[in-house]
């Protein structure tokens, strides 16, 4: 039937682990088979059940996938009703996901050397990216960025697949400040750079980008009905027009985007 | 299994489902959930003569069982769809092309244009969009305007006109009376009801626009009472639409006097949902003892 391979899968919850007060790392399996293939930065439309609010599913991004236990990672911020009701889920639970979605990082070749740069709940696609980068024969270096040390996460499992280095704005880990201030981009250059964060953020550093010369990617986070391009609600403004970022995207060259930097 | 086939004016239907414009693309982007031939047709997203960019985003906001958009029509003009679109719409269910416009003549021109393609037995006239200033509801909140759109698309397309209909009105019923009169073949009901957003916290809308149409759950009992009037007050087949998210909504809007029906708003929450409707009314014949959907048509007491 389908030539695409997006699936509606009732996954099977193996683990939720509550990260921080306001993140849960959920672990899922398919039981009825394996997963559909899977790239970074593409993203998967969850159901929500048990919440009166919530009306649509909730895009989040592929965290990870865990190719030995056939396992696929969300790392969900608590920020409203939908995302709330996603996080009291349990082991056992079924957690209905639409996947994957959308077109992901470019996927990196031999001995380019990579830059992920990740803000907030925005490092979630960067762990999957340094694994496929790192994995393609790349370098990989990540920089993180948090308002405190408790927020950034899951730090040992990047640590697995290249470099870390660590903003916080309060200056309990790493260099105190935001990530375009760290003094890794004044002293390195890097062939590519991925990032995936709050807006502001991401506008800073495909300044940087843009003005050191480096491709950069960053991944979006309009919000959106469908998921799958029907609605064209998650519009962004691009070269081309008005683009669905769910289908589009999410993850786009800065050069087709029409932000001011 | 019942007999699920319905007709729309000359438009036959291997079953009442359609899926509603905007909500389903092409059709094309939901074939990895959906075998498009188990349905009764789909109706395209929104085509005007010219491309539109559609509204600025935010686009959305979910509300309570629904959402509001302003998407404001946003495609590439007919003539994309005339070459790009339509060579790849092959699959064995009706394809229907909702056409909107800002003049009479924008309308007949974009219609005249999507007669020329044999595949394509029927299109459904928005006169009812309440995202765009120019055109769209401005048609379709007076009977007088609804009929001069309707009869020079009558002029110029001669396969099945279908005309939706917009709830943001005093009197449903005399806009139905009137594009029936001006030669529509069939009336859809109801598009969305226009609606608004805050951000409390922001103290600000929502859309960019300010307003948008609302959509889901929540309007189902509106949509189902106009299409109840509307189906008591014409002759020609209701098409029931606004909220249907299972068969046994499908089934109401049946019995309410809805000839066939689409699914749009839910599509978004279960991609597979409109071919899970199909077999839910076949269900709901064949434990009620009907042998065929024309069974229940109006038989609401």
């Amino acid at each position: 039937m389908g030539t695409q391979g997006k699936q509606i899968l009732d996954l099977r919850l193996t683990g939720v682990e509550r990260l921080h007060e306001r993140y849960v790392l959920l672990r899922a399996v398919n039981p009825e088979g394996a997963l559909p293939p899977m790239m970074a930065g593409q993203f998967a439309q969850l159901r929500v059940d048990g919440s009166a609010g919530t009306f649509l599913r909730r895009p989040i991004s592929i965290h990870f996938v865990d190719e030995e236990r056939q396992e696929v990672w969300f790392l969900v911020q608590t920020v409203g009703e939908g995302t709330r009701a996603l996080a009291r889920l349990s082991a056992g639970d079924t957690l209905n996901a639409v996947l994957p979605l959308g077109r992901g990082f470019t996927p990196a070749r031999e001995g380019e050397r990579l830059l992920l740069v990740g803000g907030g709940v925005g490092v979630a696609p960067l762990l999957q990216l340094g694994k496929e980068t790192q994995r393609a024969g790349a370098e990989v270096t990540f920089l993180l960025g948090a308002r405190s040390a408790e927020d950034l996460l899951q730090l040992p499992l990047f640590e697995r697949y290249g470099r870390v280095f660590v903003t916080t704005e309060d200056g309990t880990a790493g260099e105190r400040g935001f990530v375009t201030q760290h003094s890794l981009l004044s002293a390195e250059r890097f062939s590519r750079i991925a990032v995936c964060g709050p807006k502001p953020m991401m506008v800073a550093v495909a300044r940087y980008a843009k003005s050191s010369g480096t491709p950069c990617e960053v991944s979006l986070e309009n919000m959106m009905a469908c998921g799958v391009g029907a609605c064209l609600c998650c519009v962004e403004d691009t070269t081309e027009g008005h683009v669905c970022v769910c289908t589009e995207g999410p993850v786009f060259n800065i050069e087709r985007l029409k932000w001011q930097i | 299994m019942a007999d699920l086939r319905v007709n729309i004016g000359a438009l036959e239907l291997r079953n009442p489902v359609l899926t509603a414009s905007g909500t389903f693309g092409y059709g094309l982007e939901f074939e990895d959930f959906v075998d498009l031939s188990e349905l009764g047709g789909v109706i395209v997203k929104g085509t005007t003569l010219q491309p539109r960019q559609g509204n600025a985003y935010p686009r959305m906001a979910e509300t309570a069982q629904g959402m509001l958009n302003c998407v404001g029509l946003q495609n590439k003009g007919v003539d994309y769809f005339c070459q790009h679109i339509y060579p790849r719409l092959t699959h064995d269910t009706q394809f229907v092309v909702n056409v909107s416009g800002s003049s009479p003549e924008d309308y007949a021109e974009c219609a005249a244009r999507v007669a020329g393609l044999e595949r394509i037995r029927a299109i459904e006239l928005n006169i009812s969009c309440p995202n765009v200033r120019d055109g769209g509801m401005a048609f379709g909140t007076s009977p007088e305007a609804a009929a001069s759109v309707v009869e020079a698309v009558r002029q110029a397309y001669p396969k099945t006109l279908i005309v939706k209909l917009s709830p943001n009105v005093t009197d449903i019923v005399s806009i139905a009376r009137a594009v029936e009169a001006a030669g529509a073949d069939a009336v859809s009901l109801i598009n969305t009801l226009m609606g608004m957003a805050i951000d409390a916290e922001r103290r600000r809308r929502v859309l960019s626009i300010g307003t948008g149409g609302l959509s889901g759950p929540a309007v189902k009992p509106v949509a189902l009472r106009m299409v109840w009037q509307v189906a008591h007050a014409v002759s020609i087949p209701v098409i029931g639409l606004g909220g249907i998210s299972t068969a046994t909504d499908a089934v109401e809007f049946l019995l309410a006097g809805a000839t066939a029906v689409e699914v749009g708003t839910a599509n978004f929450l279960d991609p597979a949902i409109s071919v899970k409707i199909v077999r839910g009314i076949d269900e709901y014949l064949t434990r009620h003892g009907y042998a065929s959907v024309k069974d229940i048509i109006g038989i609401c007491e």
